[in-house]
């Protein structure tokens, strides 16, 4: 589903944020990318979103090569993928419906298939009460479940997640991962950038760890000796 | 395969143009939703479109007015005959029986002297000077009727003919003010057409600033929108009906505004035409004209939002 081969991705004024990553997550799989801040957890998110290109190396995502994909092309690539950020990108000038619902709009769903998603999407993150309410009377544990169910809410094959848990306490960043392992369960492939380290412990999920841009660790890389991702983990 | 295409796909292509077109219904109820919930902005915005538009249609109706005023006159052009003092009534009935049988007459109206005299008595209100007079200095009158579709050329052919009879003093076919006048409504014509394009185009710069900064203040939403797979065309839309809603709503205003100001003038003109005595009746924008008013100005706020739209909107990207 999302291969990287040699991924180097270099910003203007001359900083590395990636060095010669390769990476390969299957579909129906699901993974953690950890690392510290500024390793480029983010940057390997946004090359799959095609918010950013490669510098060198080729990054596909469902054998699309994301190198070369036309401006035009890019909205309906990006409507395979739900990104959750860590700070929620909610509307905030309208209500917890309209807000799950405008990934189908702009699909251009009717409206009947539209409230009945976005119901369904409410309910499985539990806010379908919420519905009418406006983001900002929410908590921020509720207002990352109303940005987990726009995510989800047109059934994506990919669900990318950049620190969902950033500004959670422990129990609701449990609620929150909980929500990530059902889906993949479902079949959604599903990548999470995280440093919450004691929670992806918990979690029996294979890692992925960058550090200044090179990824030192990778569970899913069977070639790799002695980072084998072992099953009884 | 493109994951993109089978789910494309999905939905049945008839499916899929209805809600094409719901959508946009949906953009346009929303674009004006969004001015709704904004009211001074738009009422502000709305209303310097209006006054902008209302110049150039001030000065239209102004000069249809005197067009329908000149176009009075153009079928009028009545050729006078002064007679000749020394001769009689009798005489003069004489020449106007002549007249008649020219070709290009439709009608003559024989004024006598005293006729004259008691008319400029009545309505110059100089009596008592008249009174000193010692003989009636007026001569007799003959008014010459052409034909209302004859040309000028054969209106001067008539003319020369007029004066060529012995007991004329004066023919005299008064066209030179008329073409005067028409030069100047040319002139005018051409006036608002200047003004008019030049109050198009600051419509334009006004619609364009305004989608501007409405871009810039839903940033936010536009950044998500792209996030979530919104193409272009969808994130453009509400802001094209957006400045589609200004630009009509302004030339409304501009109507409005332009109506009022005819109210308010025709009633001391219709006082003025009383004290005259004319025939005039003052005309104001037909149906035709408020379509025509209504859809340039809407078409401007379209073209207004566009160039903003094309300006700014694919500036915007996520990071």
């Amino acid at each position: 589903m999302i291969e990287f081969h040699n991924v180097t991705k270099r910003f203007e004024g001359g900083y590395e944020a990636l060095n010669n990553v390769s990476l390969q997550l299957a579909k129906g799989e699901m993974a953690f990318l950890t690392g510290h801040s500024g390793a480029g957890k983010s940057t390997v998110l946004k090359i799959i979103a095609l918010i950013e290109k490669p510098t060198r190396g080729q990054a596909l995502l469902n054998r699309i090569n994301l190198n070369t994909v036309a401006r035009f092309r890019v909205p309906y690539i990006r409507r395979n993928i739900g990104i959750i950020f860590q700070d929620h990108q909610l509307l905030f000038d309208r209500p917890v419906f309209d807000n799950v619902a405008l990934p189908l709009l702009i699909q251009g769903y009717r409206r009947a298939e539209i409230a009945r998603r976005t119901r369904a999407a409410l309910d499985k993150v539990g806010l379908l009460h919420k519905e009418k309410s406006m983001p900002i009377t929410l908590s921020g544990g509720e207002q990352q479940r109303v940005g987990i169910a726009r995510a989800v809410v047109h059934k994506p094959m990919i669900l990318l997640a950049d620190e969902p848990t950033g500004n959670l306490d422990p129990v609701l960043s449990r609620e929150i991962m909980q929500i990530f392992v059902d889906f993949n369960r479902v079949g959604v492939t599903v990548m999470v950038a995280s440093h919450d380290l004691a929670l992806i412990d918990e979690l029996d999920k294979p890692r992925m760890t960058l550090e200044h841009g090179k990824l030192i660790l990778n569970d899913l890389d069977t070639t790799q000796v002695g980072h084998a991702y072992d099953q009884d983990n | 395969m493109m994951g993109a295409n089978i789910r494309r796909q999905k939905l049945a292509t008839t499916n899929r143009i209805f809600a094409y077109l719901i959508h946009h219904l949906q953009s346009l109820v929303f674009s004006l939703g969004k001015i709704y919930q904004a009211p001074t902005t738009t009422i502000m915005t709305v209303a310097v479109i209006g006054i902008t538009l209302s110049l150039p249609g001030g000065f239209y109706l102004f000069l249809k007015n005197i067009d329908a005023l000149s176009g009075d006159f153009r079928s009028s052009s009545q050729i006078s005959l002064y007679l000749d003092l020394t001769i009689s009534e009798k005489q003069a009935r004489a020449v106007e029986q002549q007249i008649k049988t020219f070709e290009n007459v439709v009608s003559t109206e024989f004024i006598s002297r005293d006729q004259s005299l008691k008319q400029f008595r009545e309505d110059s209100g100089f009596g008592k000077s008249i009174d000193t007079l010692s003989s009636n200095p007026l001569p007799h009158t003959i008014i010459v009727e052409p034909p209302d579709d004859v040309d000028t050329f054969e209106i001067k052919n008539l003319l020369n003919a007029l004066q060529a009879i012995p007991d004329v003093e004066i023919a005299k076919l008064d066209t030179e003010w008329l073409e005067r006048l028409y030069t100047i409504i040319e002139i005018a014509k051409r006036s608002v057409i200047i003004i008019t394009i030049l109050f198009s185009c600051a419509v334009l710069l006004i619609i364009g600033n305004t989608i501007r900064l409405d871009i810039q203040n839903r940033y936010q939403e536009i950044i998500v929108t792209k996030l979530i797979g919104g193409t272009d065309a969808f994130i453009r839309r509400p802001f094209l009906y957006g400045g589609v809603w200004y630009g009509m709503l302004g030339g409304l205003i501009s109507w409005l505004i332009v109506e009022i100001g005819y109210l308010a003038i025709s009633g001391p003109l219709e006082r003025l035409n009383l004290l005259y005595q004319s025939e005039l009746t003052l005309v104001t924008f037909s149906f035709h004209d408020f379509i025509i008013l209504i859809t340039s100005s809407t078409l401007l706020g379209l073209a207004g939002s566009w160039i903003a739209v094309a300006r700014h909107l694919n500036l915007i990207e996520p990071t």
